[in-house]
């Protein structure tokens, strides 16, 4: 990045400044350099994984013939699948109704629809292990066959998704201009066919945005997860927790770079739908 | 914007789902826990039961939560999430400060690389900080090929601070950079015009125009740490016990749900009043909302 910038002396051009510069790629280095060094040897033949000893995708292959990694990585896709469509259909209708209604108290509803992102995950997952232990859902999905039995999970997360949904997909609606819902409506179209003609596509962007969101934190939710999963459903980063507690293996480096990899893809495309439009997108 | 009464069909259509799934499993969970924190173990024919409760017996939970015991842990909690969200300024600041003086064209992705890690898996984070902290890690092995090491540097106070200041970075650095965006540089141009120096200039003009935002990140930063579980856990081991550990410890392996309760209650209490103070300096500072 330094290379690029424009030479200069300027009292306010700290662009250019040495110090800044240095200051940036040591902060930078400290970030990036743990998660490098694990994807890095995730390709490692060493099996202590300390030395660098060559190129292998040994660690692969054991980590996808690992039933149990697979299983609980089978678990984590299908919980972030089915939290995913949950959470942006009810998180697109708080939006909606938000951008839409003038109502009693909305202050105060907002405030609600915010407590679950600002609320300590530990205090979610106790409150909902509680709450699934004294309803006897917990009792009841042990018997139940899968997928039917990652319900309570599913549910814990939808929970903590749908009001960051809420968020992405309000913020979309904000930009909108309503004299085409309007215009519709006075062309004869009705509540619903305006809603699926007019505004639904509007909101597209905002709703791929919202959902690659809830994907990408039910994929990655650990804290809830361990106290509202029941002793027989494994998720990924459960398992990967109770492995890391036993300690370092490329097994582990392997597996976490798949997951790493698919969060940053889910991630960059949201963040690409989110950015400000560029003249002659949608 | 229309008042709800002109379309009350398509406002609960609309808002029914939602409120219904947040009080369900949200609201009720919560309630559930409030009332497990005022109850105790049922004690049946002389012997304290594992299983059933007796409810809403009294507060004695929260009277033991300021036990010196855990009065020291949670004063351990906050001064610990204290000392990593002072951290988390100090690199954040520079950090956010470049990347507005940075060329146009260059910003956008600074920002996504500063907010990448952030999307990374918390514990694959953790992780990583373990292979490069462990006796056997990476630190060492660079030490030892100058003859220094190996050291113990996991399961300490300063392992936690470092992991925590290493996960939540990229929180203190967006509102940061969202108030220096909108710094009016003239005031900076202004400053030095007249005669103060570099650091004058940012201690008395800066700082003080950016306190909205410094304030914000500080809370987002802290809120977090305060609660955190899974980096005192893994990277500070038995030595390293922050409140969120003895939470998890109450409901898993000591079983003593009541208590887990209060204590995850007098965690909100402080979010929320954490959350409190952040607004109303929001309010005080003439809307400029972050």
């Amino acid at each position: 990045m330094a290379a690029q910038m424009k030479p200069g002396q300027g009292a306010l051009d700290y662009g250019s400044r040495l110090w800044l510069k240095i200051l940036f790629g040591v902060i930078f280095f400290l970030l990036y350099a743990p998660i490098i060094t694990l994807i890095a040897f995730s390709f490692n033949t060493d099996k202590r994984g300390i030395v660098w000893r060559g190129f292998t995708l040994n660690n692969y292959a054991k980590a996808w013939d690992n039933e149990a990694l697979i299983e609980a990585m089978t678990n984590s896709l299908m919980i972030a699948f089915l939290a995913t469509i949950i959470a942006t259909i009810l998180g697109a209708l708080v939006a909606l109704m938000l951008w839409r209604f003038r109502f009693p108290f909305k202050a105060g509803y907002e405030g609600f629809m915010a407590l679950p992102i600002v609320i300590p995950e530990i205090c979610m997952g106790v409150a909902l292990l509680l709450f699934f232990i004294n309803s006897g859902m917990m009792e009841l999905s042990v018997h139940l066959p899968w997928p039917l039995n990652l319900g309570n999970i599913v549910i814990a997360h939808v929970s903590f998704c749908f009001p960051f949904v809420a968020v992405v997909v309000r913020s979309r609606l904000v930009g909108f201009n309503r004299q085409l819902e309007e215009a519709s409506k006075d062309l004869g179209a009705s509540e619903w066919q305006t809603f699926w003609q007019i505004i639904v596509p509007y909101m597209k962007p905002g709703l791929i945005a919202g959902a690659l969101l809830a994907f990408t934190l039910s994929l990655d939710d650990f804290v809830i997860t361990f106290f509202t999963s029941g002793p027989e459903t494994v998720t990924f980063p459960v398992k990967v927790y109770s492995l890391v507690r036993r300690g370092v293996s490329p097994e582990i480096n392997a597996a976490s770079t798949v997951l790493i990899v698919i969060t940053v893809v889910a991630t960059v495309l949201a963040m690409k739908l989110q950015a400000p439009e560029k003249a002659g997108k949608g | 914007m229309e008042n709800w009464k002109e379309n009350p069909k398509v406002f609960w259509v609309l808002g029914l789902p939602p409120t219904f799934w947040l009080s369900a499993f949200f609201i009720i969970p919560l309630g559930f826990l409030f009332v497990m924190s005022f109850s105790d173990k049922a004690v049946i024919d002389g012997q304290v039961s594992i299983t059933e409760y007796s409810y809403l017996t009294g507060i004695s939970n929260y009277i033991r939560a300021f036990d010196s015991l855990y009065l020291t842990i949670i004063w351990k909690s906050i001064w610990v999430s204290a000392l990593a969200t002072a951290l988390c300024l100090l690199t954040a600041y520079p950090i956010a400060f470049g990347i507005c003086f940075a060329p146009n064209k260059w910003k956008p992705l600074l920002l996504l690389f500063v907010i990448l890690p952030f999307w990374i898996n918390l514990l694959i984070r953790t992780y990583a900080l373990i292979a490069v902290f462990r006796t056997q890690g990476y630190v060492n092995l660079v030490l030892g090929t100058v003859g220094l090491g190996p050291y113990e540097m996991l399961y300490n106070n300063f392992a936690v601070i470092f992991g925590l200041v290493y996960v939540y970075m990229p929180f203190m650095v967006l509102p940061l950079y969202a108030t220096i965006e909108r710094l009016d540089k003239s005031f900076l141009e202004a400053s030095l015009d007249l005669g103060a120096s570099q650091f004058r200039t940012f201690l008395s003009v800066t700082v003080p125009l950016t306190m909205p935002g410094i304030i914000s990140g500080v809370i987002l930063v802290f809120i977090p740490c305060l609660g955190s579980f899974l980096t005192p856990d893994l990277l500070g081991g038995a030595n390293a016990i922050m409140i969120g550990n003895v939470i998890e410890r109450q409901f898993k392996s000591a079983n003593d749900w009541p208590f887990g309760a209060a204590l995850s209650f007098l965690l909100m209490y402080a979010t929320f009043g954490a959350l409190a103070i952040r607004s109303l300096i929001a309010r005080r500072s003439k809307g400029v909302d972050i």
